[in-house]
């Protein structure tokens, strides 16, 4: 029977990536993710998981994909510098196709930046942040228990389409606590690992697309003598230097992710029914916002709110409806300005796009998103 | 095939890509007769590599493979062996790859005494790159970015390994072919983190810079300069010259391996039946 | 003494440490960069050339008295 727990976001986390069959994490201190790897450390053994403290972010990262290429499920965590040296094997494992989560708790940057100090402001890294051409899963839960929900989807995500996954939470997600109750494990689906679609001998080849544009590669040690790399290869696994090859794998990476986009894009609407304006928000923000919103509705603007879960890829679709409907958009985050800019991208100018940004350390206060949808509605900043 | 090592071997991938008379092709010989002679299951066996030259050696090898990124060998090998215990793990990594990018790497990688046997084909230079000087460079030899000589000192990988808490070190060349195969089954007997320096020749980018582009002279000179450790322990310092170095094996001490410490963890955790 | 020297051209690449390192001079690199066996009546069979091949390109065997 699952009952009320209190706990912190970072630590959901861990409980959902455990739920949905995480046994393995590689990581490195660093602040504000550490209760991730804490966690961890405590939690995996109890169900015959491994975890292993890493010398540094690079083999954190290393460690989780040579994990998952041998069969299990693997997490690793991290926040601003942390995530940033981790960016070159999440291409690796763009390229190699491998599952794997990487839990980003933001904090303010660049550099050192304020470790302690809740930011929104790896928005953008998390889409690019990597080199080359790859597309990107980032998923941005606003409460403890969502950040659980949202770990046993990332997880599902990385195995589904074999691509790196990344959990974008913030500090005031990460370090909140709230009192949570947990699904019972029955309640919770899991995609399992994908297996090979026939044996070596009927011709097997580790990276052939299956009809989702996603390969069904072995684990190693099944058998299928298995060649993994970052170079450009074809379905057989080995390199080739083929501008055809170059391409289409390329524009498979993209469109195993895209052609199921209505299908991982999450949005959540309040308010919305009758809205004249929205606040479009995500994270510990939309906390913010939800009350803001609420406010404002008291005193009498027609105003609702989008919540987006699923940051990238971005919910073009959810967006272009909203801006056909409202008289405006507020985009609040806790950066100078990153998602608004896809906002814009998106509503094209079918209505105006107005952005409350925060960057000095505190998390927003309702007044201060009140105050930009007074601006909104009055037509726009003086 | 000629021979029963090629069995280990993706014959559709061969000829390997290696240039003439590189040193690399003998060092993965004796890496696949070390695995035929201690008869590892070749569905159970995992080849790791970096990136350079040495590291294209993965491709050839008829296993369970994985190319990697630069210097990262080690980590990722660390996850597959951790994931997996019973998977026999081989790295494969060159004197950049290992002691520059992946320096890091490999130094906790012999604290932490994971079941790994590494194996790093030392061609002293960037080969894949056209010849840029290494950590493992000697001194005084030339480089496309050491024009005028090195002056950077060299790691000694095997003193390095050592220190640093490897269970198993050890040294051979490309022409002692049966020694270096036997340096590496030593290498795989050891439940631990073992290391195998195997000095070879790159006469393309190392050995016309430095007056030994004829790959087999290259070789002679490890004949002539390898001096084998019960030899090298008696010899005056004097006649250690520059050139002189030791082969053989240098340590071999048992301690517990990361896995089985960990082994433990979940037993004291509650998971071991999980 | 009675041997097969077999050489595998596609494989070799010509850089001649087989001939140098042969103690007998039964190898040369000829002018299609390829190994070939001049002298294979002098060959002892030591090995030395299949050694240490880089290429897997050359296996030298005793012949089998019938």
């Amino acid at each position: 029977m699952s009952k009320a727990r209190l706990m912190q976001g970072n630590e959901a986390c861990v409980e959902g990536a455990l739920a949905a069959g995480v046994r393995f994490f590689g990581g490195y201190p660093i602040t504000p993710s550490t209760e991730v790897a804490e966690s961890m450390a405590k939690l995996l053994p109890t169900v015959g998981g491994k975890f292993v403290q890493m010398e540094d972010e690079i083999a954190s990262m290393g460690v989780v994909l040579g994990a998952s290429l041998a069969g299990k499920k693997s997490v690793t965590a991290s926040s601003g510098p942390g995530i940033s040296l981790k960016q070159e094997l999440i291409g690796y494992a763009a390229a190699a196709e491998i599952p794997v989560v990487i839990v980003n708790v933001q904090r303010v940057g660049p550099s050192t930046g304020q470790p302690t100090a809740p930011s929104q402001g790896d928005v953008m890294q998390a889409r690019w942040g990597t080199h080359g051409d790859h597309p990107m899963i980032a998923l941005s839960p606003w409460s403890v228990r969502e950040a659980f929900d949202n770990a046993v989807m990332a997880v599902n995500y990385s195995e589904r389409f074999r691509t790196p996954v990344i959990l974008l939470m913030d500090e005031i997600v990460g370090h909140l606590r709230e009192k949570v109750e947990l699904p019972e494990a029955s309640a919770i689906e899991i995609y399992p690992r994908r297996k090979p679609s026939c044996s070596r001998a009927e011709g097997y080849e580790p990276f052939t697309p299956d009809k989702d544009l996603v390969p069904n590669t072995a684990n190693f040690g099944e058998g299928y003598h298995i060649h993994v790399t970052g170079l450009i290869h074809d379905d057989t696994g080995f390199p080739i230097g083929s501008p055809k090859i170059t391409r289409e794998v390329t524009k498979r990476l993209h469109e195993k992710i895209d052609i199921a986009r209505d299908e991982i894009t999450h949005v959540e609407e309040y308010f919305m029914d009758d809205a004249e304006y929205a606040v479009v928000a995500f994270g510990g923000t939309a906390r913010t916002a939800y009350e803001a919103v609420a406010n404002a509705r008291k005193k009498g603007i027609k105003v609702g709110m989008v919540r987006l879960i699923t940051i990238w890829p971005f919910a073009d679709k959810a967006i272009k409806k909203v801006a056909e409907k409202v008289k405006g958009i507020l985009v609040a985050e806790l950066n100078y300005g990153q998602l608004v800019g896809e906002v814009e991208r998106v509503v094209a100018g079918k209505c105006p796009v107005e952005l409350c940004a925060k960057y000095d350390m505190t998390i927003f206060e309702p007044a201060e998103i009140e105050a930009g949808i007074d601006e909104l509605v009055a037509g726009g900043r003086a | 095939m000629e021979r029963s090592f090629e069995q280990y071997f993706r014959q559709n991938r061969l000829p390997h890509l290696w240039c003439p008379g590189c040193g690399n092709g003998i060092v993965m010989k004796a890496v696949v007769q070390a695995i035929e002679k201690k008869g590892l299951d070749q569905d159970k066996t995992v080849i790791v590599s970096g990136i350079g030259c040495s590291s294209r050696a993965s491709g050839y090898m008829d296993f369970d493979t994985l190319h990697t990124a630069h210097g990262r060998a080690i980590p990722f090998a660390t996850g597959v062996k951790l994931a997996n215990p019973e998977l026999n793990v081989i790295v494969i990594t060159g004197d950049g790859d290992c002691t520059a990018i992946g320096g890091n790497h490999f130094i906790h990688g012999c604290r932490r005494n994971v079941d790994l046997t590494v194996v790093l084909f030392n061609n002293s230079i960037y080969g894949m790159t056209g010849g840029q000087a290494s950590p493992m460079t000697p001194t005084h030899k030339k480089a496309t970015t050491a024009p005028y000589g090195a002056i950077d000192r060299n790691f000694d990988a095997c003193r390095l390994a050592e220190a640093a808490g490897a269970t198993y070190v050890a040294r051979s060349t490309a022409f002692h072919v049966q020694h270096l195969t036997d340096m590496i089954v030593g290498g795989l007997d050891n439940r631990g983190f073992s290391f195998v320096e195997a000095v070879c020749q790159c006469p393309t980018s190392y050995g016309r810079k430095n007056k030994m582009a004829d790959p087999a002279k290259m070789m002679m000179w490890m004949r002539d300069n390898a001096v084998m450790k019960a030899a090298w322990d008696k010899l005056p310092d004097d006649k250690k010259t520059e050139e002189k170095f030791p082969i053989g094996l240098f340590y071999n001490e048992s301690e517990t391996d990361y896995a089985t410490a960990y082994n433990e963890v979940i037993q004291i955790a509650g998971g071991a039946d999980k | 003494m009675n041997v097969n020297i077999t050489i595998k051209e596609a494989r070799c690449k010509g850089c001649g440490i087989c001939a140098t390192l042969c103690p007998k001079q039964v190898l040369a690199v000829s002018e299609l960069g390829k190994i070939r066996v001049l002298h294979e009546e002098a060959c002892i069979a030591c090995g030395q050339c299949e050694l240490r091949c880089p290429d897997y390109a050359i296996f030298v065997d005793k012949k089998v008295k019938a």
